[in-house]
């Protein structure tokens, strides 16, 4: 029967069209679709949140710069990475990540926790100059970054999409997306407190030091400064039923 | 259903699909009827003319 | 012509027509998108630079056709190819060959002498963003080419039919070449979701989707409307190809954009789910764009230019299911010991390791189809460049099920070994594939008995086949150091070295494949010269009096058409 079929195939371009559709579709429905809807794919951790308008907008410079293809954002559970980087990384630390950073090469090191490793001036002439502080560095340099604005006008509709999408964004942090991102960079603003609320554990400060202008640099060094430093990890237990994949 | 029937049952779901195929296209490939056909088929390449057939 | 109401001119096809239309509402779109109403974008740049550029490039179209239909009917001639959208193809092939591999070796540079090669003030130069634009300049304007224009040809002529669909073909010609100017474009200026090899943002993925669904479309309707029952082997290759690279381009793209005028989106899925859909993507990208695309052209060129019928037809029946039945789920192994599950990991392993059978299975076929005619090799070095390629496809899919496995995974992932391998794909069977099929086309295609030269077809050869050798050797080593050099510990028990000094310890290895690259990108150069020569009908390149070119003779006799089973 079967051989009929397969001159059938190759006879007619439409039932071939189906047959490869057919094959290639096995792979993967059965590798993806069960990710959705298994509870254990993600983990059950204290801590995680959205993204604070100004990290978000840091992120999408992230993503904007193309960081990813040197940087990767995933700590593997081998003794030399956790040594060197800290805590293996979760699934649940990329829960709000559209579109993940986990990369795929180290030209540079791993960036998953780099969040309280090094100061805001260290990030800053780092990322001005890379070779002014790490003499052997061949990243690109990212003076520009301190020079340009950042346009935070819209930032409220990227929120938005973000909330559309199912990343848990109350109607009012998008309302109050704008003064939010102010507020991270002033810490005696006046809804200090709502925002510590909205954004727990968000670090407010000046980033790059420049207080007249809100600029690329503060935005990409804030969500620098909060990688990988979500997760409350003396509450985690590896060994739960529940945290086993 | 648990995670680990789940994954068991893919993972032999997977395998057995991937066998049918295999075995299916190679007795169909090595089917003794088929060889004139093939033979016909392979030689397309050095066949073709310099214009289409209308 | 001029008494012909305009709208019956497309009576006898009806393409141009409905091109047009596409063509006004991207224009429309593109006429918003350059003026952007609302709130300025978070991020520069607006959407601004690509809805002026996109309102340019429709309007041309739209220029183009109306210049076409007004000089008279488009005349489809049934009894003639259509080897101009193949033609323009071969150029295009070439030309984003040159501009692909000429970013690799600036990138490559960049990180060798990176005093030199970076600005302060040209955001648009870092490696960040040149990195995606050399590798999409590879992969999809030349790679993608070269697959388009080889599948045009090889249709047309193993199904004895000219080319379905009007002007169709020359949609797709065109529309993926804006595909590659936006993409190229963006890239520079930002516009990017981060996705390896899927970076374009959404708008130009459905431009993408469009002139996809064009090419399906006409690949279809020749071989439905074919004059030889039987559909060559390189056709199920090249249809593979299309069909999944559209499944895997909608399903991986899926994303909600922030504005209908905003570049920026965001996507559907999030953290490991879109780790998994990415690397599904990435993965078969490999297999079905730069595998089973380019096999095609392994079956119809090498065959052809040995003058030999592939070596085993049933093994490429064989190869052919279960190629594109494993390499789906190979995808998993791109993520090994991160937070993807254990069991996808496991699954992605041991289906990469099973690949290896059809792959060197298929390598086989391409190889011993010179069985009998090895003295070939030796006379003819386009041929030469055709089998060296499947050898260099033999050694990627050995090497790449070996760095699947988890454990050689957890030393080679991250670092240089990774971009060697693919290189040995890329540079040795991609690109010779490709340059073994354009030497072969150009003659044809332009109806010349030979090549303008074949030394420098020689050239060409030696000079890239050095290059690869170079960036293979020179990536394994700074690979697999660096590897061993960030699991490195002392004898008290503290890692050995600090991530900068397995950056330094590279440079080396950098400055060697840097002139790899240099010496591959050189052998693209002079194929250049070479194929322009040829068009030009210089050196050996006379043009044919008669209309059967030399190297299309037949030298078998004619098979009888055989019906079994009909």
């Amino acid at each position: 029967m079967f051989l009929k079929l397969h001159q059938y195939l190759e006879k007619k371009s439409f039932a071939l069209l189906l047959g490869i559709i057919g094959t290639v579709s096995v792979g993967g429905l059965i590798e993806i679709a069960p990710l959705f809807y298994i509870d254990s794919t993600i983990e059950k951790v204290e801590g995680m949140r959205p993204y604070s308008p100004l990290e978000l907008a840091g992120r999408d410079i992230y993503v904007r710069e193309g960081c990813y293809t040197c940087h990767s954002q995933m700590v593997r559970p081998l003794r030399d990475e956790v040594e060197r980087y800290g805590h293996y990384s979760l699934a649940a630390e990329s829960m709000y990540d559209r579109p993940f950073q986990w990369g795929s090469k180290r030209t540079g090191p791993d960036l998953a926790r780099l969040g309280g490793k090094y100061s805001d001036e260290w990030h800053k002439l780092h990322l001005e100059n890379p070779r002014a502080v790490v003499p052997e560095s061949i990243m690109p340099p990212y003076k520009f970054l301190s020079e340009r604005e950042l346009n935070y006008k819209s930032v409220a509709a990227h929120l938005n999409a973000n909330q559309k999408l199912g990343v848990p964004y109350t109607d009012e942090m998008v309302e109050l997306a704008v003064s939010d991102l102010k507020t991270q960079l002033d810490e005696y603003a006046d809804d200090y407190d709502g925002f510590m609320q909205r954004y727990p554990k968000a670090v407010v400060r000046e980033f790059d030091g420049n207080p007249d202008k809100i600029t690329e640099m503060d935005a990409l060094i804030a969500y620098m400064q909060m990688l990988g430093t979500l997760v409350d990890f003396e509450e985690y237990q590896a060994e739960k039923d529940e945290n086993l994949r | 259903m648990s995670y680990d029937t789940l994954a068991h049952v893919i993972k032999l779901g997977g395998t057995v699909a991937f066998f049918g195929i295999f075995v299916i296209a190679i007795i169909y490939a090595l089917w003794p009827k088929n060889k004139a056909r093939f033979d016909h088929a392979a030689s397309l390449p050095l066949h073709d003319s310099d214009t289409p057939e209308v | 012509m001029t008494s012909t109401p305009f709208t019956t001119r497309f009576k006898d096809d009806d393409s141009l027509f409905y091109i047009s239309i596409i063509l006004g509402l991207g224009f429309i779109w593109s006429m918003f998108a350059a003026h952007p109403t609302g709130v300025s974008a978070l991020l520069y740049p607006t959407l601004e630079m690509h809805g002026y550029m996109m309102m340019f490039f429709f309007l041309l179209g739209i220029l183009a056709v109306v210049y076409k239909v007004g000089d008279g009917v488009p005349k489809i001639d049934q009894s003639e190819y259509e080897d101009g959208v193949v033609k323009a193809g071969v150029i295009a092939t070439t030309f984003w060959g040159i501009a692909g591999m000429l970013v690799g070796v600036i990138i490559a540079c960049q990180l060798t002498w990176p005093n030199i090669f970076y600005f302060d003030n040209l955001p648009w130069t870092n490696f960040g963003r040149l990195r995606p634009l050399h590798t999409s300049a590879v992969i999809f304007a030349f790679g993608g080419n070269a697959l388009i224009a080889t599948s045009f040809y090889v249709v047309q002529r193993t199904c004895r039919t000219r080319l379905a669909g009007g002007m169709w073909p020359w949609f797709v010609f065109w529309g993926y070449q804006l595909f590659i100017i936006l993409a190229a474009t963006g890239y520079l200026a930002g516009v990017t979701q981060s996705k390896e090899y899927a970076e374009p943002e959404w708008y130009v993925d459905i431009w993408l989707t469009i002139v996809w669904v064009a090419y399906l479309m006409v690949f279809m309707a020749t071989l439905y409307k074919r004059k030889e029952p039987h559909i060559y082997v390189a056709n199920w290759f090249y249809l593979a190809f299309i069909i999944t690279v559209a499944i895997l381009h909608l399903v991986n793209n899926l994303a909600l954009p922030v504005g209908a005028f905003e570049a920026k989106s965001y996507s559907l899925f999030a953290g490991v789910q879109d780790a998994m859909t990415q690397w599904w993507y990435g993965h078969n990208a490999v297999g079905f764009f730069l595998t089973a695309g380019f096999l095609a052209i392994m079956y119809y060129f090498i065959p052809k230019r040995a003058n030999r019928p592939v070596w085993s037809y049933k093994l490429s029946i064989v190869h052919f299911w279960a190629v594109i039945f494993i390499y789906i789920w190979a995808g998993p192994h791109h993520l090994h010991f991160t937070a993807l599950p254990q069991w996808t990991q496991t699954l992605g392993m041991v289906f990469s390791i099973m690949l290896w059978m059809p792959s060197w299975g298929g390598m086989i076929n391409g190889l011993m189809t010179l069985s009998g005619a090895w003295d070939k090799l030796r006379t003819d070095p386009v041929l030469r460049m055709l089998v060296v390629s499947v050898a260099f496809y033999g050694m990627a899919t050995f090497e790449g099920p070996l760095m699947s496995v988890r454990y050689v995974n957890a030393l080679s992932h991250y670092t240089d070994w990774t971009i060697g391998h693919v290189h040995s794909g890329a540079l040795g069977w991609n690109g010779f594939v490709t340059f073994g099929a354009l030497y072969c086309l150009v003659p044809w295609l332009w109806k010349k008995k030979e090549l303008y030269s074949l030394r420098l077809v020689e050239w060409h050869f030696w000079l890239a086949t050095i290059g690869i050798l170079f960036y293979i050797t020179s990536m394994w080593v700074s690979g697999i150091m660096e590897g061993l050099m960030w699991r490195a510990y002392t004898d008290l028990g503290f890692l050995e070295y600090a991530f900068i000094e397995t950056v330094s310890a590279k440079h080396i290895s950098y400055i060697v494949r840097a002139l790899g690259g240099t010496l591959f990108l050189l052998g693209t150069l002079i194929m250049a010269y070479n194929i322009r020569m040829t068009i030009k009908g210089r050196g050996l390149a006379e043009a044919l009096d008669g209309d059967v070119p030399l190297a299309k003779k037949p030298a078998l006799p004619a098979a009888q058409p055989i019906l079994v089973g009909e």
